[in-house]
């Protein structure tokens, strides 16, 4: 009885795999396919986290390409770490890597704006943003339901009082949570640039103040204050120029309001 | 003769595996993008449908049956597909590179094709004899890569329509896949007609 309704299944099951297990094993060895011992290596010093900064569908893809005779710097979730590594595969000569970082130009969490209405829906800023343009009083702000963190691979964005935070050290530079704001506040920068605005609203700056206590109110203080002229109020927002940036910081200590951040000092982007 | 010819027909276009019993929806919408992946993903089903049930037939009916191990069908069954599944790949791997990147996630994904595991268990369940249930497999094959390239046909024409954002990509999809599934429950009765009761 035992034999019957417990071993003999077992037993059978077994064969059954084992003889599957030969017949595939003899297939792998008459269709094998050479794998390039260069791809391999290639693909183990690629981080492997797939997000598609590098333009090709993968790190699978990136690797292939690699092997093709693609550039060894693309891979901008590894920085120059990795592009080293994949010279050195290759021997090739390395290319430097500039390590983008992402930022939210906003800065308006709940300390410092107040909500229109409360939005009751799926709780995902594409969804609210249907809704007259979100629920933020300010209508260029982070809504805060994270859609950007939600697409981050390495988890590097989080939503502290409703505004969307990037931690510098994880934050691999892929661009995905750029694509993926609906309200466009996200653009990735140099990590060697420290100086942002962190502010999109383009009203006059007497609307900007009523509603949000660190928007850019266009006063020109810091256009005024650059010593290399790389800021520009355009539209009443400031917009900093990166090719003319030292990171002198200056902007970000005469900013009345704030709203031009220093954050070479701390982990995230901005705090 | 007749009977298999009916067998055969009414797997294609009547009892059509996607289009009739809905089953094997997810590689229908995920390879029929394109004319070429699908025709490759057709012959794969075929083939894998056709050696699935030349294997689990007889391992049923030797095997299983006698040792009244019937409960045991689905799980073998599974086995024994994947086995042919990880033949082709390693196949196609080989042979056609571009088809086997081309199908991707889709190829290993036969294994878990409930369109498959309904052959072959429906094969048994009835009561077909060994060659009409293979005549069967090779019908539902047939069908599922006769709805695949329709309705690759169908994607290429929506891909250049002017559709309203809302319904663009996957709910559009939907809605032509349900219209061509529609539009397959005019072949009803055509077997009887043809063939007699």
């Amino acid at each position: 009885m035992v034999f019957e309704s417990y071993i003999l299944p077992v037993l059978i099951f077994a064969g059954a795999g084992l003889i599957a297990g030969a017949l595939l094993y003899a297939a792998s060895k008459i269709f094998a396919v050479k794998a390039d011992e260069k791809l391999e290596a290639v693909n183990e010093a690629l981080p492997g986290i797939n997000c598609g900064a590098c333009g090709y569908s993968g790190c699978g893809d990136y690797a292939n390409a690699i092997i093709d005779g693609a550039p060894t710097n693309l891979c901008k979730a590894g920085g120059t770490a990795v592009a080293e590594k994949l010279a050195e595969i290759l021997g090739v000569e390395a290319a430097e890597v500039d390590q983008l970082v992402a930022v939210v130009h906003c800065n308006g969490d709940c300390n410092a704006t107040s909500p229109k209405y409360t939005f009751d829906g799926v709780s995902s800023c594409a969804a609210a943003k249907r809704f007259y343009g979100g629920s933020e009083s300010c209508a260029y702000g982070c809504l805060g339901f994270g859609d950007c963190a939600s697409v981050c691979p390495n988890g590097a964005i989080s939503i502290k009082d409703g505004l969307a935070k990037v931690d510098k050290s994880l934050c691999v530079g892929c661009g995905l949570c750029e694509k993926a704001c609906p309200k466009k506040i996200i653009t990735m920068k140099s990590i060697k640039k420290f100086v942002d605005v962190a502010c999109s609203s383009t009203s006059v700056g007497k609307t900007t103040k009523e509603i949000c206590k660190v928007g850019c109110i266009a006063c020109k203080i810091c256009e005024r204050k650059c010593p290399e002229g790389a800021i520009k109020v355009n539209n009443n927002l400031a917009q900093i120029d990166y090719s003319k940036c030292t990171s002198c910081g200056i902007c970000a200590q005469s900013c009345p309001t704030h709203a031009i951040v220093d954050c070479r000092n701390s982990l995230e982007v901005r705090n | 003769m007749k009977e298999l010819l009916a067998i055969l027909l009414s797997a294609i276009i009547i009892d059509n595996f996607v289009l009739s019993k809905f089953m094997g929806i997810c590689p229908f919408l995920g390879v029929s993008k394109k004319f070429e992946s699908a025709i490759g993903m057709g012959i794969a089903v075929i083939f894998v449908m056709v050696c699935s049930t030349l294997v689990t037939y007889p391992f049923y009916m030797g095997i299983l049956l006698p040792l009244k191990l019937g409960y045991l069908s689905n799980m073998s069954f599974i086995l024994i597909i994947a086995l042919f599944v990880q033949l082709i790949e390693i196949f196609l791997k080989k042979t056609m590179p571009a088809l086997y990147k081309a199908l991707g996630v889709y190829l290993p994904l036969i294994t878990t094709n409930c369109a498959v595991l309904g052959v072959t268990l429906l094969n048994i369940n009835n009561n077909l004899t060994f060659v009409q249930s293979i005549f069967n497999a090779l019908g539902g094959g047939i069908g599922f890569t006769v709805a695949l390239l329709l309705f690759s046909g169908v994607r290429s024409r929506l891909e250049t329509c002017d559709i309203p954002e809302t319904f663009k990509g996957v709910p559009s999809t939907l809605i032509a896949a349900s219209i061509v599934s529609v539009s397959f429950m005019g072949f009803s009765g055509l077997i009887e007609g043809i063939f007699g009761k």
